[in-house]
C-alpha cells in the first residue's frame, strides 16, 4: 500500500495523576508534563513496522490540537514517520469533529490504512476510530492486539471481553490499537535532530472546509467518590473471620 | 417523554448481563419507554430472555443472516436505521458497545456519551475521565438523539419479573461485506465470567510466573470466583489479556474483589472502585491498593494464597 495515517494525540502523561481544580471547573492541567497518548504510539509503531516489512511507502502523522501539539508531531517524526500534519485547533476537539478532520486528510492523501489509538488517556472517549469508519464508510477493526496485511485485505486479531476475535477487513480500513499490538521503540537522539528537518505542515481546522460537530457540552467536574480506608489484619484467620462477618464467605 | 432503545449484547444463545444494566440506566432518565433490540440470526432464544427484563416495554428482534456475528459494521446501519423512532439509543460500555455505539453516533452524525455514571436529566449524564480521576457532568444539546455507552459497573440488573412482548422488527439497511467474521478465541474456562461474577481473585506482577498463577486460579475455584489480573501480570505474559481489570481492560464491580500481588495503580484501581468489599494481599504494606482495601493483609502471597485457599476449601 502507499498510505498509512496515525494520530497523535497530545495528553497529560500517563504517570500524572491529574486533580480537579476547586471551583470545578476542570482538571488542573497547568505545568504538567504532556505527551504522546499511549494507544497512539501503540498505532505509530505498527505503522512504521508494516512500512519496514516493505508493505507501506509513507507513514503520515497528523495530531489535532494547539500548537503545542508539535512536541508530540515531532516525538512522532523521531520515532520514524516521514511526515506530520498539524490540524490547529483549540485543545480538546470533539470525537466527531477529529473523524471529520481524519476524513478530510484522507481524502486530500488517498490514505489505504488508518491506524488511531482505541482510547485517549485524558476523556477516555473511545470513538474517534469508529466514528471515522462510519463517515468513510469502510471497515473498522477496534481493539486490534495482531494486524496481517495480505495485499488488499488485512487480518486483524481484537481483543474483546470474550477473548480474541479474528476479523478480515478488506482495504483501506481503520483499526484502533489495543495495548498488545506491540511495544513502541524508543527515540535515539541522532533521530531527533533528523526529524527537526521532517516536513511538518500546519493547517487551521477551519480551511480545512470541516463542519464542526454540535457538541456535547461539560459542565462541571468533581473528584471520584472516594473509598474509605479498611482495616488492616494480621493473618489469614483474621482474613477469613473478617469476611465471615460481612458474610462475604 | 424519552422513548429509549437499548442494543441487546449476545453471543447467539444467551443474553449478557451487560443488557440488564442498561435496562436500569434508561429507567432512571425521566419519563423512559424502553425497548430493547436483539440483532441475531435467529434471536428467539435471547429474545425471550430479554422480554424478562423488568421495566422494558417490547423486545425487538431483527433476525437477517448477516447478523450472526456482532460486527460493528453490519449492525450499525441497522441501529441507525432502527434510531429515528427514538430518543435515546443505549449500548453497554463493553467491548461489543465500545466498539458498535460510535459507529452508530458517525452515521447519525452526533457526538456519543461514553461510559455513563448516572443520570441527571433527559440529556444530562455523569461520566467518569481521566482513568476516573475526576467525574464531569455533560449536556447533549437538546435537539439531538442521545447516543450513550453505559458504563455497566455503576449499575445493578434490572430484574427479571418481566414478560415484554416480542415483535418482529425490520431494520432496512444496505449492508457491507468489506467486513468478515474469521473466529472467536476464548478461554475455555468453567470459571464465572469476570463481568457478571459476584466474587474475584485477581492477581499481579507480584505472581512471578505464569505457573504461580496456578495459586490465584486455586484460591478462586476455592470461592467460585471469576480470574482477574493487572496489566503487568498480563504484560508479564502470566496470563490471558481478556483477563484485565482496569482504564483500558474491563471495568468490574463484584460483591469481593482479593487483589493479590497488585501494587494498585490507578488505572487498575478506576477498574474495580464500584467492588463491595475489596481485600488485599500485598508483601509491601505502602502499596496505594491498601489506601482504598476494606481489608487488607501484608504478607508474602506465597504463604498467605494457599493458607486462605485451605480455610476457604
Amino acid at each position: 500500500m502507499d498510505k498509512i495515517l496515525v494520530g497523535l494525540k497530545r495528553v497529560v502523561d500517563y504517570n500524572v495523576r491529574v486533580q480537579v481544580k476547586s471551583d470545578g471547573s476542570g482538571v488542573d492541567t497547568a505545568g504538567v508534563k504532556m505527551s504522546i497518548n499511549p494507544f497512539d504510539e501503540i498505532a505509530l509503531e505498527e505503522a512504521l513496522r508494516i512500512k519496514e516489512r516493505g508493505d507501506a511507502n509513507e507513514v503520515i502523522a497528523i495530531s489535532i490540537g494547539p500548537a503545542e501539539a508539535q512536541q508530540q508531531l515531532r516525538t512522532g517524526l523521531a520515532m520514524g514517520a516521514d511526515r506530520a500534519i498539524l490540524v490547529e485547533a483549540e485543545a480538546g476537539v470533539d470525537p466527531l469533529t477529529c473523524a471529520r478532520v481524519f476524513k478530510a486528510i484522507i481524502d486530500r492523501e488517498n490514505a489505504d490504512l488508518v491506524i488511531l489509538g482505541k482510547q485517549a488517556i485524558d476523556d477516555d472517549a473511545s470513538q474517534t476510530g469508529q466514528m471515522l469508519a462510519a463517515i468513510w464508510g469502510r471497515p473498522q477493526a477496534t481493539f486490534a492486539s495482531e494486524i496481517s496485511l495480505d495485499g488488499s485485505t488485512a487480518r486483524v486479531t481484537r481483543e474483546i471481553d470474550a477473548g480474541f476475535e479474528v476479523l478480515d477487513i478488506d482495504l483501506p480500513a481503520v483499526v484502533t490499537a489495543d495495548l498488545r499490538l506491540n511495544e513502541p521503540r524508543y527515540v535515539k537522539l541522532p533521530d531527533i535532530m533528523k526529524a527537526k528537518k521532517k516536513p511538518l505542515e500546519q493547517i487551521a481546522l477551519a480551511d480545512l472546509g470541516v463542519e464542526a460537530a454540535a457538541r456535547i457540552t461539560e459542565s462541571e467536574f468533581k473528584p471520584p467518590a472516594a473509598r474509605q480506608r479498611g482495616i488492616m489484619v494480621e493473618n489469614v484467620a483474621a482474613l477469613v473471620g473478617a469476611l465471615k462477618d460481612k458474610g462475604l464467605v | 417523554m424519552a422513548k429509549i432503545l437499548v442494543i441487546a449484547e449476545h453471543d447467539g444463545s444467551a443474553l449478557n448481563p451487560s443488557t440488564s444494566k442498561c435496562v436500569s440506566c434508561a429507567a432512571s432518565v425521566p419519563g423512559a419507554e424502553i425497548d430493547v433490540v436483539v440483532f441475531a440470526k435467529d434471536g428467539a432464544e435471547v429474545a425471550a430472555e430479554a422480554a424478562r427484563i423488568d421495566g422494558v416495554s417490547r423486545i425487538l428482534t431483527v433476525e437477517r443472516p448477516e447478523n450472526e456475528h456482532a460486527l460493528a459494521a453490519v449492525l450499525a446501519p441497522q441501529v441507525a436505521a432502527l434510531a429515528a423512532g427514538y430518543s435515546h439509543v443505549f449500548g453497554p460500555s463493553t467491548t461489543f458497545g465500545k466498539d458498535l455505539m460510535p459507529r452508530v453516533a458517525g452515521l447519525l452524525g452526533v457526538n456519543q456519551v461514553s461510559d455513563i455514571m448516572s443520570v441527571s436529566g433527559s440529556h444530562q449524564f455523569q461520566r467518569p475521565i481521566y482513568a476516573g480521576n475526576a467525574v464531569v457532568t455533560v449536556d447533549v444539546p437538546a435537539d439531538t438523539v442521545v447516543i450513550a455507552t453505559v458504563r455497566t459497573a455503576s449499575y445493578q440488573d434490572a430484574g427479571s419479573g418481566n414478560s415484554a412482548p416480542i415483535e418482529s422488527a425490520s431494520a432496512a439497511a444496505d449492508l457491507p461485506s468489506h467486513t468478515r467474521f474469521v473466529e472467536l478465541k476464548t478461554g475455555s474456562s468453567d470459571r464465572p465470567d469476570l463481568q457478571s461474577a459476584a466474587r474475584v481473585v485477581a492477581g499481579g506482577r507480584a505472581l512471578g510466573s505464569e505457573e504461580k498463577f496456578e495459586l490465584i486460579f486455586k484460591l478462586a475455584d476455592a470461592l467460585g470466583a471469576a480470574v482477574g489480573s493487572s496489566r503487568a501480570a498480563v504484560d508479564a505474559g502470566y496470563i490471558a489479556p481478556e483477563t484485565q481489570i482496569g482504564q483500558t481492560g474491563q471495568i468490574i464491580a463484584p460483591d469481593l474483589y482479593i487483589a493479590i500481588g497488585i501494587s494498585g495503580a490507578i488505572q487498575h484501581l478506576t477498574g474495580i472502585k464500584d467492588a463491595g468489599t475489596i481485600v488485599a494481599i500485598n508483601k509491601d504494606e505502602e502499596a496505594p491498593i491498601f489506601e482504598i482495601a476494606d481489608i487488607g493483609l501484608v504478607g508474602d502471597l506465597f504463604q498467605v494464597v494457599p493458607e486462605l485457599t485451605d480455610a476457604l476449601g
